[in-house]
């Protein structure tokens, strides 16, 4: 026997692991607009390159594979390339010992099916569908597609009321989004190539915090149509659609059930994250666009009806969101003291804050409205709070940093645990909650679904149950009207016009399902132009605002500037906004990141940037 | 004892036993390619697959234990597929000239694909981009890349069956090769040149040169045993035109297909050597040269001269030992005529190492 020895720390599995994060990022932050093919190709070959070199189906099929998808992107495939690679890979998924090898083949094979149109363009016609082409991916992933790279660019000139009017060229709600947008447009953000990405959000919340939305005039309205617009909801995609269709020269009326606009932005929100004077500032600015009027405290539907609404305006769209707490079926579920987290939300919205003082308060649900609900529960003096969820924080839909504020809050998170039953006290009220332990199983729909433990129930005492497991949208007198839904998701297009209904448009959460404020609003974006359009205008408006020549990119790796929080201890306590201001130094920093693929790159190119 | 049922035939078996011996037992034929019993197990060639109901996967029946229960079909259509596929794939980065192949005739690789109706392969092979030239410093063997399948059967029987780990599996970026100890250096590796590799070589990748000498069918086998040292090894001598053209290890119970150096390269090429004595030679006292003699006369002038030594000087003036290439019989045969006919226990012999 030879001598035994320690692993060299400088062996070559050390040293590739600096190249395999940069390899994992730019995966991550592939450009939105790529050829599936060529993604598929580069994973392929990343997938055989990963061989052992043993097996006949890995080592020597793979390499064939690649081959003939090479041969696709090349134009030199038949359709019967296309079977010979099934069969191939069939034959790697069935007979390949390891998952180097049948992952691989089983990834080529659903690609196949999941790229069909896309395959079938490259060996019919030699050419990607026409779909395919590279775009800015921050404006890309952006639903409304607010011109980010430029506003950043005005940031850093110091325009801040610039950068205002540049988000509001697609975005009415420039404080709502710099508050609580998830921002999609960070996910693939260039600069990961680099560092990491850029902090969009922080520097939207930087501008706006120096060019309140209400200080900075909006652009000039056009001459009225004469028509008129009904607008159900004065959510965002309510807001949105209004402010645009204003700017157009339409009168626009909302109809709002609340008292004040905003939609789920007030009564869904709590202040802490997005407090209600900044929310006031995207408001009054909307309302300055032109000739809107709203009506408060109208249900549609209940006070008014649908078909009158319709027949009195020349369109109308439906923004009703989804605000209706869904129930969970279990005994106790109709105890006191047991609420659905929305309807608390709602209520705090209005000024009316519960007192849980001494209470222990059980929040069932793993996604944001839970997060909100708990910390809302803390700050109402609630004795002590926990989160139930019966799957793993990681299957949680709620953003990682919701969760992490709300455990560095000192609220407990009950993961594998699936309610059961509400036990009641001798008056009725809720006195525990019962969960049944689980264990994470199987994928279902793309999701690892838990299943019971074998482990007995466990019982937690508590006085208050608020229940947040999704939203309903109330869509049945719509329904009734002739809106076709699906499960109450209201079926719109891609246009946002409900078929078989000209002149009716629906959009934001109803549409959709519950969602983010970005999605209703780049819904209200794209009714408002399709209803101008309806109405026979094609109005433009000119925002008249200029980018800035871009400044050379910064190729320095620097590190990502977050926002920071007032201290756990202190915010739990009341519920004024929890994050701080970026300092001047931090967003000048985080500007000269960006490395504005407005220009460089694709950005420059027709259709290199959504409009 | 655990219950299986293959192509249609139930039957016990010793639990442990892998799908293919399970088979094999019952007379039914699965065709392998890397396998070698007790030696390589790695299931490289994917040729031995079989489906088994509830799998969903096509196991390699020799490395898969037969579990109890299980329903194994060994010609499904879906097998027969999968075995052509994994053909057409080796045939591919396998050169195909098999005119000049030594071992045409005897290639494990060419056997299947004829019966399995693989002529061509439909892929233009990947690796043959990265092919490295033969390596052939060695006196008795060499190595072919373009002919190698891969299926680590030399790896194995190197570092399994003789112990010495002088073949290896190396990378070449996403490729494996073998590494061949067969160079202008090869004394310098760990190899001792016994050509175990070679005969388990299922392709003529790893061959002993003077396989170049004949054609698998113009030989005749004669099983004998090792002239060398006492382990008995048994082996067959490979006889052309009535001569002896190479050696093959036969399953002896002392070697099991095995066998060193000496008994594989060094035990009959002397046979048909000019220089071989073929008759006892007696010493002419007056010229000083030897005369060929009948054996009678030699072994009566042996026998006189031994005897003589005996009555006059005793037992104790004689010993008797006997040569390392002589079987444990003849060794066996020469100590009793010590004991019996010197009255002498001064016997040994070399052929203990």
């Amino acid at each position: 026997m030879g001598k035994m020895l320690l692993a060299d720390p400088n062996r070559v599995d050390v040293k590739i692991g600096a190249l395999l994060r940069k390899f994992e990022t730019k995966v991550r932050v592939y450009p939105p607009g790529t050829c599936p093919i060529t993604a598929q190709l580069s994973f392929l070959e990343a997938s055989m390159n990963q061989t052992c070199g043993k097996c006949v189906p890995c080592r020597d099929g793979l390499p064939q594979l690649a081959e003939m998808l090479r041969s696709i992107l090349n134009g030199d495939a038949t359709m019967d390339t296309l079977k010979e690679m099934k069969s191939l890979a069939e034959f790697i998924r069935d007979s390949a010992d390891c998952a180097i090898g049948y992952q691989s083949a089983q990834d080529l094979l659903d690609g196949m099916e999941t790229f069909k149109i896309e395959y079938e363009s490259h060996v019919r016609d030699h050419i990607c569908p026409s779909n395919v082409g590279q775009k800015v991916p921050c404006v890309n992933l952006c639903p409304a597609h607010v011109d980010i790279p430029a506003y950043i660019a005005l940031i850093r000139e110091e325009k801040y009321a610039d950068a205002v009017r540049m988000i509001r060229k697609d975005n009415p709600l420039p404080t709502a989004c710099a508050m609580i947008c998830e921002h999609p447009c960070e996910e693939r953000c260039r600069r990961n190539l680099i560092d990491d990405s850029l902090n969009i959000r922080g520097l939207k919340k930087y501008a706006v915090d120096h060019a309140a939305a209400d200080k900075v005039p909006v652009p000039k309205k056009n001459p009225s149509t004469g028509k008129s617009i009904a607008v159900i909801g004065g959510g965002p995609a309510g807001l949105t659609a209004a402010y645009f269709l204003a700017l157009m020269g339409h009168r626009v009326v909302i109809y709002e059930r609340h008292d004040r606009l905003g939609g789920m932005l007030r009564y869904g929100i709590p202040n802490y994250r997005f407090p209600k004077d900044r929310l006031e500032e995207d408001v009054r600015a909307i309302l300055d666009a032109g000739d809107i009027e709203v009506v408060y405290r109208t249900e549609i539907g209940k006070d008014l009806s649908v078909e009158d609404i319709r027949k009195q305006y020349d369109a109308m769209f439906v923004a009703i969101g989804a605000q209706r707490g869904k129930k969970l079926r279990m005994d106790g579920v109709d105890a006191g003291n047991v609420e659905s987290a929305v309807e608390m939300l709602d209520e705090v919205g209005n000024g009316k804050l519960p007192d849980y003082t001494g209470k222990r308060v059980a929040v069932i649900g793993g996604g944001n409205v839970a997060m909100d609900a708990a910390r809302t529960a803390l700050r109402c003096h609630a004795e002590d709070v926990m989160i139930v969820y019966r799957r793993r924080r990681e299957d949680m839909t709620a953003l990682d940093t919701e969760i992490e504020s709300a455990v560095m809050e000192g609220i407990e998170l009950l993961t594998l645990d699936a309610p059961k039953r509400i036990e009641t006290d001798e008056k009725g009220n809720c006195s525990a909650l019962v969960v049944q332990p689980q264990m994470i199983g199987p994928y279902r729909g793309g999701r690892p679904s838990p299943v019971d433990a074998d482990k007995p129930e466990l019982r937690i005492p508590c006085e208050v149950v608020l229940i947040a497991v999704g939203q309903d949208i109330v869509s049945k007198p719509f329904e009734e009207f002739g809106m076709a839904a699906d499960r109450g998701v209201f079926r719109a297009g891609l246009d946002t016009a409900v078929e078989n209904l000209p002149g009716v448009y629906a959009g934001g959460d109803c549409a959709t399902g519950p969602s983010t404020a970005i999605r209703a609003i780049a819904a209200g974006k794209v009714a408002a132009h399709n209803i101008d359009e309806y109405l026979g205008y094609h109005h433009k408006i000119d925002f008249q605002v200029e980018v800035p020549v871009p400044r050379e990119n910064n190729r320095v790796p620097t590190g990502r500037a977050n926002i920071s929080e007032r201290p756990p201890y202190i915010r739990r306590n009341d519920f004024e906004h929890v994050e701080n201001s970026f300092t001047h130094e931090e967003a000048m920093q985080e500007c000269d990141r960006c490395l504005r693929c407005d220009h460089f790159g694709c950005g420059v190119l027709k259709g290199g940037m959504d409009e | 004892m655990i219950h299986v049922t293959i192509d249609g035939m139930q039957m016990e078996v010793q639990e442990g036993t892998t799908i293919l011996q399970a088979a094999r037992g019952a007379g039914i034929h699965i065709p392998t390619l890397c396998y070698l019993e007790g030696i390589n197990y790695v299931g490289s060639c994917r040729v031995c697959v079989v489906e088994v109901e509830g799998m969903e996967k096509l196991p390699t029946a020799c490395n898969t234990p037969a579990e109890e229960g299980m329903v194994v079909q060994t010609m499904s259509e879906r097998v027969v597929n999968a075995r052509k596929m994994a053909l057409n794939l080796l045939l591919s980065n396998h050169h195909r000239g098999c005119f000049s192949c030594p071992s045409n005739g005897a290639c494990e690789l060419q056997e299947l694909c004829y019966r399995y109706g693989v002529e061509e392969s439909t892929f233009a092979g990947a690796r043959k981009q990265i092919e490295t030239p033969p390596v052939e410093g060695h006196p008795f063997l060499s190595y072919h890349p373009e002919l190698c399948i891969h299926c680590e059967r030399c790896v194995s029987t190197c570092a399994k069956a003789t112990g010495r780990e002088a073949i290896t599996f190396r990378k070449t970026g996403m490729f494996g090769i073998i590494n061949a100890p067969f160079g202008e250096d090869y004394k310098d590796t760990l190899c001792e040149s016994c050509g175990n590799c070679a005969q388990n070589c299922p392709t003529g990748a790893i061959t002993e040169k003077r396989k170049k000498k004949y054609r698998s069918w113009e030989v005749s086998r004669v099983l004998t045993t090792c002239p060398h040292c006492a382990v008995g090894c048994q082996m067959y001598l490979l006889v052309k035109d009535g001569k002896i053209v190479d050696v093959e290890a036969a399953d002896g119970p002392s070697n099991h297909k095995l066998l060193c150096v000496k008994g594989r390269s060094a035990s009959f090429d002397f046979v048909d050597s000019p220089r071989r004595i073929r008759t006892p030679l007696i010493k002419n006292k007056e010229t000083g040269e030897f005369e060929e003699a009948t054996w009678d006369e030699a072994l009566d002038l042996v026998a006189e001269k031994f005897t003589d030594i005996r009555d006059s000087l005793g037992g104790d003036a004689l010993a008797g030992f006997a040569c390392s290439r002589s079987t444990n019989e003849d060794i066996y045969m020469l100590q009793k005529m010590v004991r019996t006919a010197f009255q002498s226990n001064n016997t040994d012999n070399c052929a203990r190492v």
